[in-house]
């Protein structure tokens, strides 16, 4: 069960993200959409403290914190109940695919080193890429990479994963790829938090959609509601610009 | 001018390269030191530790802003009139102790400036996975780093090699020592100084095609 209260963030004097409250349950896929820079990605950030927010309680199972004056020890607590799906794939250049997936299971979980390989090798074999083991992230292709980069998420058994804009700097030819592996995160009953672009994705994988703009969650609901039959104007104008 | 006494040089390589290891041993010994400082100053100086940053910056500035002979002599002949303690420190610490100093300074800025050239994406994505601070350097950013340091690196680390026959000056008898003790006794300056001078070419350029090697070791993670 994850619950943020009056989460605000701003840069320069202007809000980011003003006042989120947010509840998602245990297991529920939920995508944010919303024109670009209102705040989505820096929702996410803020919930993993790459972009510290300045207000707001945020729990996360049995992390609970306030933004306002987290510890360092807490924030870390609260990484480790979050993995971070990044948009550039962000692997760790100098470690292997497997190593990739095997650094935080052994540095921050302390897992044993033969164990961690075996679960980077499952997680490798379940990503399709059993036979990029050793390989660098150099090598790999931009699809190959970001399902590594998801790979290293799945394999840290976080309460929550969040996938901010997964699939925006990839090539048209491995959008595919990266959603199917995401489709099957998803049946595993993994809570979810997306930001997205992919519309056609969002509306068949989501529980619930949040539509953002200038930093507020704007109006949320189950896709057929906000596809179908939107209701707050600015929504209505969104999805009518991605229509055309 | 006379011809080379090549016979009396054939002689003296032997002699001087049986203090080669004495040469080496000085300067892999402050580059292991140096190295440790080194990047224990450049951390300090990325993330700027409140209290303890201007004493760092204080401290590079004035290794690299004095000359190396000038640091050896401070420590060797100049602090134990000041610390009783070091009356008993011999040119051989004296110059490690020196050369270490001297060099970490340098090394600081090379390592800094690697470590700040590190893709913010590396950070973000050790932070994301719940790194502490010190795992994320020691584990992701360093090595990077390090990568990107190692070229300079080994060239200070050769500039150290040469640097040992300053040892000389502290009354240490090492291949430059060593060398102004035969020929003052053969009168042979030239061809004596000529050995030291082929000696330290040939370790050099040994150490060249080292760096290379290693080069290539450090590279092979980012080959596509």
């Amino acid at each position: 069960m994850i619950s943020i209260r009056g989460l605000s963030k701003s840069f320069n004097g202007t809000a980011v993200l003003d006042g989120i409250d947010l509840d998602i349950a245990a297991g529920e896929r939920v995508v944010v959409i919303g024109p670009s820079g209102t705040g989505k990605s820096t929702l996410l950030r803020s919930l993993n403290f790459l972009d510290r927010p300045e207000e707001g309680l945020i729990r996360i199972g049995d992390v609970m914190l306030d933004a306002a004056d987290a510890s360092n020890a807490e924030i870390l607590a609260l990484r480790r109940r979050t993995a971070f799906v990044f948009q550039n794939y962000a692997l760790f250049a100098n470690r292997t695919a497997k190593e990739n997936i095997m650094e935080a299971l052994v540095t921050v979980q302390g897992v044993p080193k033969p164990d961690a390989e075996r679960r980077a090798l499952d997680v490798l074999a379940e990503t399709g890429l059993a036979d990029k083991a050793d390989s660098y992230p150099a090598s790999l292709s931009g699809g190959q990479q970001q399902r590594v980069g998801i790979g290293r998420a799945m394999a840290l058994g976080a309460e929550l994963m969040l996938f901010d804009e997964p699939t925006s700097a990839l090539d048209p030819e491995w959008v595919g790829e990266v959603l199917d592996l995401m489709r099957r995160v998803a049946e595993h009953r993994q809570t979810m938090l997306i930001v997205t672009h992919e519309m056609q994705f969002a509306r068949e994988i989501a529980d619930r959609v949040l539509f953002m703009e200038g930093g507020r969650i704007v109006e949320q609901g189950p896709p057929e509601q906000i596809f179908g039959a939107p209701r707050d104007p600015r929504l209505q104008r969104f999805l009518k610009r991605l229509s055309q | 001018m006379q011809g080379l006494d090549l016979e009396y040089m054939l002689g003296l390589v032997p002699v001087i390269l049986g203090y080669v290891p004495l040469t080496l041993g000085m300067a892999a010994a402050a580059m292991v030191l140096a190295l440790v400082l080194a990047a224990l100053l450049a951390v300090e100086r990325v993330f700027r530790v409140a209290w303890l940053d201007w004493a760092v910056v204080l401290f590079i500035s004035f290794f690299r802003g004095t000359p190396l002979l000038v640091q050896l002599f401070l420590f060797y002949y100049g602090l134990p009139q000041v610390l009783s303690v070091l009356t008993s420190i011999d040119g051989v610490t004296a110059a490690i102790m020196g050369l270490t100093l001297h060099f970490s300074a340098y090394m600081a800025e090379t390592i800094r400036a690697a470590i700040l050239g590190v893709d913010r994406s590396q950070w973000e994505a050790a932070q994301s996975i719940g790194m502490t601070q010190s795992q994320m350097m020691r584990r992701i950013i360093l090595p990077q780093a390090a990568r990107v340091a190692a070229p300079t690196l080994v060239n200070y680390f050769i500039d150290m090699i040469k640097g040992t026959s300053l040892a000389f000056t502290l009354g240490v008898t090492e291949m430059m020592g060593a060398a102004q003790k035969e020929a003052a006794g053969s009168f042979l300056y030239f061809e004596a100084f000529l050995v030291v001078a082929l000696i330290y070419w040939a370790m050099v350029e040994l150490l060249s095609q080292g760096q290379a090697w290693l080069e290539t070791q450090l590279n092979k993670a980012y080959a596509r």
